[in-house]
């Protein structure tokens, strides 16, 4: 990764609303924890996106290689018979 | 206007001031942030304040009874009819300008508000109750800033002293009363600020410990605003800010 002169890169996930997962919404530049943290706030949750917020240095983010997705992805491709299609979503149930 | 009303107005009118004028310093650091999302964190100290300084004058318009809008009160009076504190108008500066004044204004409101969520007066604790939650973020903010930059490098140490120093002649003044003050104070309505004084010193005095600054000698403190005097600053942000309304009145889009 190519340094800058912006401090540390921490990556952003943000927590919609109480149950639901943390998701990826992007990128902020910090030099701790506490300022990563106000900083996603301030660029991620403005418009009331958020309930809760995770950040993690991206350094410690360990990504596949592009090289190995051939190997990684593509037997997948063909094993339709993984999707559990059959099975009927209960009554309500919105997220499973 | 009854004469409680009046005083109403003026206490809104003041409060709706010092949001105003703060607002419009923080929005001038829009594209001049250190880093884009410092820019960002300013910027959405200054759109909080717009906020704040929108239900103040809208409740001073109210109690006014002449139809006005919040625009009208915003937009429409001379220097001299602004009664913001003279910390709200100081210039930017350097970033540890704008965060020692943070820090001084932000203590401040985050003691202030927290007593004036008990007015007497529903409107005013309705506000302070808001402005409160966003007030203990832009207090945090400034301290871990205050910190970041006293305990940083040799350099940062050097400029936030400075500009805790420069600043601190200004301070004072948040503390001041007039019969505004203590009429509306007799009614349960209005903080008494001179009760405020030692907390937010205590406050201070905490933080600076923990950025290894020095807390600033008192020398000599400036004053004026309860009366509508200024630094030359307030007629330049004015200018800016109502040149609009004032070559277009009632200019839409």
């Amino acid at each position: 990764m190519a340094t800058d002169s912006q401090l540390d890169l921490w990556e952003v996930f943000i927590q919609g609303r109480n149950g639901s997962h943390h998701t990826h919404a992007g990128s902020v530049h910090a030099s701790d924890k506490k300022m990563a943290l106000q900083n996603a706030r301030d660029i991620y949750t403005r418009r009331g996106e958020g309930s809760s917020i995770w950040v993690v240095p991206a350094v410690a983010i360990s990504a596949s290689n592009p090289e190995d997705a051939e190997a990684f992805f593509d037997p997948a491709d063909d094993k339709v018979y993984r999707h559990p299609t059959f099975y009927q979503m209960p009554e309500g149930a919105k997220q499973i | 206007m009854t004469d409680i009303n009046q005083l109403k107005y003026s206490y809104s009118l003041r409060l709706g001031d010092n949001a105003w004028i703060l607002s419009h310093r923080l929005a001038e650091w829009c594209s001049n942030g250190p880093i884009l999302e410092e820019d960002l964190a300013l910027t959405n100290l200054a759109l909080d304040l717009i906020g704040r300084a929108q239900g103040f004058y809208k409740y001073a318009a109210e109690l006014e009874g002449k139809g006005k809008s919040e625009d009208d009160i915003a937009y429409r009076r001379n220097e001299r009819q602004y009664f913001n504190n003279l910390i709200m108008e100081m210039p930017n500066g350097n970033f540890a300008d704008t965060i020692a004044r943070q820090l001084y204004v932000s203590v401040f409101e985050y003691y202030f508000f927290r007593e004036l969520k008990n007015s007497k007066d529903e409107t005013f604790a309705a506000l302070a109750a808001k402005t409160l939650k966003e007030v203990k973020y832009h207090m945090a903010h400034a301290a871990d800033w205050t910190i970041r930059l006293g305990d940083g490098t040799e350099e940062s140490h050097k400029k936030m002293q400075k500009a805790l120093n420069e600043l601190w002649m200004y301070t004072g003044e948040l503390f001041e009363m007039n019969d505004v003050d203590s009429e509306l104070m007799a009614q349960g309505v209005s903080v008494d600020l001179s009760m405020l004084k030692p907390k937010w010193e205590q406050h201070i005095i905490d933080v600076l410990k923990e950025a290894t600054l020095a807390q600033p000698e008192d020398i000599y403190m400036q004053t004026g605003s309860r009366q509508g005097i200024h630094t030359e600053h307030l007629g330049h942000i004015l200018g800016d800010m109502q040149y609009l309304q004032r070559a277009y009145p009632d200019a839409k889009w």
